[in-house]
């Protein structure tokens, strides 16, 4: 191990599955655990220092204000963010959304002329991958809708890779935006967020990279990556639920107009008129999920202490043992490749198993104490390609053991059995 | 018995199989009825059609995908509904839906007999996300059943 055995940090980790013994918890890509530290950090802050964000002029109101804006300080750091960078938001999916929604705005003549730059209509394109969760697909579909923009995509192999082979074509003088993920909640893969950043960066498009299987696992710098702006989410990594963030470069977010209005986002408000504030305030409309962005801030911290290089190797030896344990299980198919080294693959493992439907794996696995996800995981579209309708995932974090890919590895062996006519093997 | 055995007795894994009334087909002179339902979280669906002769339906069959659960739940329908009457296929769909709502427990007798190879379900009850999965082909036929009585011959 890169670094001590953390299940004990993890106070739901001791309780019992479903019928008693161990809890197998593979279905962190879904969502994650919280360690004591995040949990206590959040008691901690709502016992003593709790009172209401940037509007008040009492002792708790300070405290509080001074907690949520260090909250902010600690994650912009985590992800390479500087000051006024980074935006809370519920999730990664709303992080994509007020992206996508401002984009529309500023197409509706929304934000005035310093929002032009983000304005589309016919003639202009935006461009995904087919390898998106729907949470990056949907908001830019709907962007084409509204303003006449045209949505073309990258496509993916039969094995789950990018095919880069046409992208100067398809990333062109057209491009206004590319919407991307770095790292696949299917297959794994880890893509090469340089090759698309330089690409879009030649036609003057904007990059909006979807980061919520990265940044609980790979340390990640959005202002090395050179992306324009990314989203992820805490309960990914450790943190909350309710609390994510998007992370934009200064310049841009300062001039994306709001989709969201309402109270601490304005500079002043006429009958007619509205000036907003800069960012983040002109985002942050309405109170805002303080305890959550405490408990993210948390969660950062512990994976700083835990170091994010240990935390990439921890995940990488677990991706292998993962992904060769599952692959080589007869009747049982790896979405995606192996992967590792000069092909990297985050710590998970989508399969179909040969005349099972994942929602039986996922009950026989549960039998034995082990938590997956089953279905089509919010991205048909790459369950489609890689020609299946759903599947069944298991999913690593950093307190997974070498023991919890190996219970998964026995159970998985035995699923075929339970559900083949009586006499057959 | 573990829940899981409870859940996948040997007559659902036959079932499941066997897929009774799979291959849709209209009869000729039947009102016809037809309806898809789809489970969004896993994406399976089924399109189930009816077939009524007056009050009587003489006709069950069924196209599609999904798990053991799903699929011998709607090869049960079949066996149970066709040749019913509307009343009587009202009254077993009642009942396979509080089958649902026992949460493991055992039917009353007289359910358990009305059900025949339904019962076997009664181990889905205990887990609420696969209730969805043991419903899905009743709602198609509920809804079918509507459609059917809609037309006219
Ligand atoms: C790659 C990817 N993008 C986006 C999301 C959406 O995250 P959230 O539901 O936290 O907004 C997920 C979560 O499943 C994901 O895996």
């Amino acid at each position: 191990m890169p670094f001590r055995d953390v299940r004990a940090d993890f106070p739901i980790l001791t309780r019992e599955a479903r019928e008693g013994g161990r809890l197998t918890y593979l279905d962190s890509a879904a969502t994650s655990h919280q360690p004591a530290d995040v949990l206590r950090a959040q008691e901690e802050f709502v016992r003593l220092h709790y009172g209401a964000v940037g509007r008040g002029a009492h002792l708790l109101a300070e405290e509080a204000t001074e907690a949520f804006e260090a909250a902010r300080s600690a994650v912009a750091g985590f992800v390479g963010a500087g000051e006024g960078e980074i935006v809370w938001t519920g999730n990664a999916t709303a992080a994509i959304n007020l992206v996508a929604s401002g984009m529309g705005a500023a197409s509706q003549g929304i934000g005035g002329s310093e929002s032009r730059g983000f304005a589309l209509g016919a003639g202009d394109e935006i461009v995904v991958t087919e390898s998106e969760h729907h949470a990056n697909i949907i908001p830019w579909q709907v962007l084409a809708r509204r303003t006449g923009a045209a949505l073309r995509w990258i496509p993916v192999d039969d094995v789950g890779h990018l095919v880069l082979d046409g992208l100067d074509s398809i990333v062109n003088e057209r491009t206004k935006v590319m919407a991307f993920q770095h790292a696949s909640n299917v297959t794994g893969l880890i893509h090469p967020v340089g090759r698309l950043v330089d690409r879009a960066r030649a036609v003057g498009a904007l990059t909006v990279l979807d980061a919520c299987q990265s940044v609980p696992h790979l340390p990640v710098d959005f202002a090395a990556l050179g992306v324009d702006f990314a989203g992820f989410s805490g309960h990914k990594m450790l943190g909350p639920t309710g609390i994510g963030a998007l992370y934009g470069r200064r310049g841009l977010l300062d001039a994306l107009p709001p989709s969201v209005y309402g109270g601490s986002t304005i500079k002043t408000v006429t009958m007619t008129e509205t000036t907003w504030l800069g960012a983040p305030a002109r985002f942050e409309a309405g109170s805002q999920p303080v305890v959550q962005a405490i408990g993210l801030a948390a969660a950062a911290r512990y994976l700083s202490a835990l170091g994010m290089t240990q935390v990439a190797a921890h995940d990488e030896r677990l991706a292998n043992r993962l992904r060769t344990g599952v692959s080589s299980i007869e009747g049982v198919r790896l979405l995606g490749p192996i992967g590792g080294g000069s092909d990297p693959v985050l710590g998970l493992a989508a399969f179909t198993v040969e005349g099972v439907h994942p929602h039986d794996v996922g009950q026989v696995l549960d039998d034995a104490g082990i938590a997956v996800r089953v279905g089509h995981h919010c991205a048909q579209p790459l369950h489609a390609r890689l020609g299946a309708q759903s599947s069944t995932r298991a999913s690593a974090q950093v307190y997974t053991s070498d023991d919890d890919i190996d219970r998964l590895l026995e159970a998985l062996s035995g699923v075929r059995r339970y559900f083949a006519p009586k006499g057959a093997s | 018995m573990s829940g899981l055995e409870q859940m996948y007795q040997q007559v659902i894994i036959d079932h499941a199989r066997e897929r009774h009334g799979f291959g849709l087909d209209s009869p000729a002179g039947a009102r016809i009825g037809e309806s898809h339902q789809v489970n969004p979280v896993c994406g399976d669906e089924i399109r189930l059609r009816v077939a009524l002769d007056g009050e009587r339906i003489a006709g069950v069959t069924w196209e599609g995908h999904g798990c053991s659960i799903s699929q011998a739940s709607v090869s049960v329908l079949h066996d149970l509904i066709e040749g019913t009457t509307l009343d009587e296929a009202s009254e077993l769909s009642s009942a396979f839906r509080a089958l649902m709502d026992l949460r493991g427990d055992p039917p009353d007798p007289e359910i358990d007999d009305m059900l025949g190879d339904g019962s076997a379900f009664v181990g889905v009850g205990r887990y609420p996300a696969r209730i969805k999965c043991a419903l899905l082909g009743w709602m198609a036929l509920k809804d079918a059943l509507i459609q059917a009585q809609k037309e006219t011959r």
